[in-house]
């Protein structure tokens, strides 16, 4: 048994691919297994606290739904967190771990402020469309860092990514506090609401960002899929040697994907301060960055299904914010409640996996 | 001045030297886990609830303790057992971590009716104090014998973990298996008990570094959104800058806690340098260590080889 397992595992790339589409179905099943398996566990939790867990998840539910502002409110929280995790994907496929979202996003804001900022009276299509793409370059160049120094020196991208966060958000601190302070305000230093020019148009009540999401959700989905960049991260991402050996420029593959991936957790921070705040401050990602790495993971780098996760994600986040004025519990619980699901999720996925070779030992 | 400036960076190094030594003897057995945020904020809540509630330091940091190891116990079967990714069971244990410790704080906000405040004759039990004779030295005395007493058991733990990881056989194990867990295997090491224990071990002591920011520098009132507030991502920073010694921990943490009250010693009117690059300073100088590091290819100084991967038997 062990030997047909550790033959099979050197065996060509493609036979790994087409054996774990075969058991998709079955990791859905598995998924919804470990999402019944968490809901119970945290039905405990609940419980345990001293609360009726059917009323508190009917609650959470309706909470998020209940009204015109609220599923707004819950699809604003939703649109950061699907664009980060879409941004992810591409980096998490490499292989290449990149906890740098939060830190893309802020520099995504910090580029695309620039241009509110010193430049809003021009056009206003034409500001946005500046804010848009400084927005993918701030966030791209910040992805391409990290990027540079591991293809150059091997240095270790995790830590690298992690450190950045806190860099760029500390030149939001800054700029706050220095350069872009708005004179107007007195006391607290913050930096001045966007012209009415500078701000994304909202499309059904809810700023555009939404529908950018949705168009990258397709985008993503296509280049992972079909384009042959995409293609080039999957062998990238399944040994560098492989792709080595087959002639491919391993370098300039880890830079590219990892600017496209800082580049669009870049429109993440575009959009949040151009769509949402109207301006920008510390909370610009406000952990949105880390979030958005368990949802793309959860959703196994499958865009769809990271559209899905995000919308869930964002129900239990708004939907606790209700629960907090019916039940007197802190809206915190959406923390521990997002916790619990992924642990559960993450924890089931082993039996996935396992499954998986399994049947090809079986096979082959 | 210097010897305020120096005694004030000790107290604002010591929660990182907690987290940093947890932190390390977790990569060193090969695993990274970015849940120490997280953790801090259990040990935080903890630490402050039992306190607050029995009036005992010892009992409070037991609390702390344990806690870590309960969180750590989570990512320890995820990871080694189940062998799910690292990176994303870290973050989620911070996600978790930080959601149960401000649940239950604002459950005791409500509670106590108001910021729960400690005992004074608890806040006496960890208050700094002169040790007899010694802290009587000029300079010395106030630089190295008067402080509270969490100081000393961190810089304690930090010795105790150093001389473990280097002269003790079980160390050199630990080592061994952070860095090739396959050799580690076959020389009959029990690679999932090894990791096991460091990461209990190494969430324990992290989170004891919470208790030290929710017992002693909030004060003795729980502060619900300020109280761990990125010093668990500092610690990790500071791993690296300690390359993942112990002993040199000791002094990264110095140095870090000098970086974040650097701000408040600085004449103001003769070197004018904004705000935020104080506290930016930790980030930036521990991303320069990680490139120069990996420049000189150094192994000392670099992340265990093994730290990161899963070890899975049957794919060595």
């Amino acid at each position: 048994m062990t030997d047909v397992n550790v033959k099979s595992k050197q065996g060509p790339l493609l036979r790994v691919v087409k054996k774990s589409e075969i058991s998709f179905g079955k990791t859905l099943a598995l998924s919804l297994l470990a999402l019944i398996a968490a809901i119970v566990a945290g039905g405990i939790f609940i419980f345990a606290i001293g609360q009726n867990p059917f009323k508190v998840y009917a609650t959470i539910v309706q909470g998020a739904w209940r009204s015109k502002i609220a599923i707004k409110g819950t699809i604003k929280i939703a649109i950061p967190l699907l664009i980060a995790a879409l941004g992810i994907t591409p980096a998490f496929q490499m292989k290449f771990w990149n906890i740098g979202a939060e830190g893309q996003i802020i520099m995504g804001g910090i580029f695309a402020t620039y241009f509110a900022l010193f430049c809003y009276d021009l056009p206003h299509w034409l500001l946005l469309i500046l804010m848009f793409v400084a927005g993918m370059v701030g966030g791209g160049l910040w992805g391409l860092i990290p990027a540079y120094f591991k293809t150059k020196f091997g240095t270790n991208e995790t830590l690298f990514t992690l450190m950045l966060n806190y860099i760029a958000l500390y030149i939001i601190k800054y700029l706050t506090e220095g350069p872009w302070r708005d004179p107007a305000s007195s006391g607290f230093p913050k930096i001045a609401s966007f012209e009415k020019n500078a701000r994304l148009d909202q499309i059904f009540g809810i700023h555009a960002g939404w529908l950018i999401g949705l168009i990258l959700v397709v985008v993503v989905f296509i280049y992972m899929k079909y384009s042959k960049q995409g293609y080039e991260i999957s062998v990238v991402g399944e040994s560098v040697n492989t792709a080595r050996y087959a002639g491919m420029n391993v370098k300039k593959i880890v830079m590219r994907t990892m600017f496209i991936s800082g580049a669009i957790c870049g429109i993440a921070g575009m959009t949040q301060v151009s769509g949402a705040a109207y301006t920008l401050g510390e909370g610009v990602a406000g952990g949105v960055g880390f979030t958005a790495i368990t949802v793309a993971w959860l959703s196994k780098l499958n865009p769809v299904i990271i559209l899905i996760v995000a919308v869930l994600f964002s129900v239990l986040d708004k939907g606790c914010s209700v629960m907090q004025s019916t039940f007197g519990l802190s809206a915190a619980a959406s923390g521990i409640l997002q916790g619990i699901i992924l642990f559960f999720i993450l924890g089931f996925d082993f039996f996935t996996r396992y499954r998986f070779v399994f049947r090809k030992g079986r096979k082959a | 001045m210097i010897i305020n400036f120096l005694f004030a960076s000790i107290k604002a190094g010591t929660p990182l030297l907690f987290g940093t030594t947890g932190e390390i003897v977790t990569e060193k057995s090969g695993n990274l886990n970015l849940g120490v945020e997280g953790m801090m904020f259990m040990g935080a809540f903890m630490s402050f609830y039992t306190a607050y509630h029995t009036g005992n330091l010892w009992m409070a940091l037991f609390a702390a303790f344990a806690i870590g190891i309960f969180a750590a116990l989570i990512y320890a079967f995820l990871t080694v057992t189940l062998m799910a990714n690292q990176n994303v069971c870290g973050l989620t244990l911070t996600i978790f971590g930080t959601g149960f410790a401000k649940f239950f704080g604002e459950a005791m906000i409500n509670d106590a009716g108001g910021s729960p405040k400690l005992s004074d004759t608890l806040m006496a039990a960890f208050s700094e104090k002169k040790i007899p004779l010694l802290g009587d030295i000029p300079v010395l005395g106030k630089l190295f014998f008067s402080h509270n007493p969490l100081v000393y058991l961190a810089i304690i733990i930090a010795i105790i973990c150093t001389i473990y990881m280097i002269k003790t056989r079980a160390g050199l194990n630990m080592r061994a298996v952070g860095e090739n867990p396959a050799a580690a295997d076959a020389a009959g090491i029990n690679v999932t008990l090894v990791k096991y224990f460091h990461i209990l071990l190494g969430g324990g002591i992290c989170a004891l570094g919470g208790a030290y920011l929710s017992l002693i520098n909030g004060g003795g009132i729980w502060n619900n959104s300020s109280v761990v507030n990125g010093q668990g991502w500092i610690s990790v920073a500071l791993v690296i800058f300690a390359s993942w010694n112990p002993a040199k921990a000791i002094f990264g943490s110095l140095i870090f806690g000098a970086f974040s009250v650097l701000q408040f010693y600085v004449p103001k009117n003769i070197i004018v340098i904004p705000n935020a690059f104080y506290v930016m300073l930790p980030f930036l100088i521990t991303t320069l260590v990680l490139i120069v590091t990996s420049m000189r290819k150094s192994k000392e100084g670099s992340q265990p080889a093994g730290c990161g991967n899963n070890y899975f038997r049957e794919e060595r």
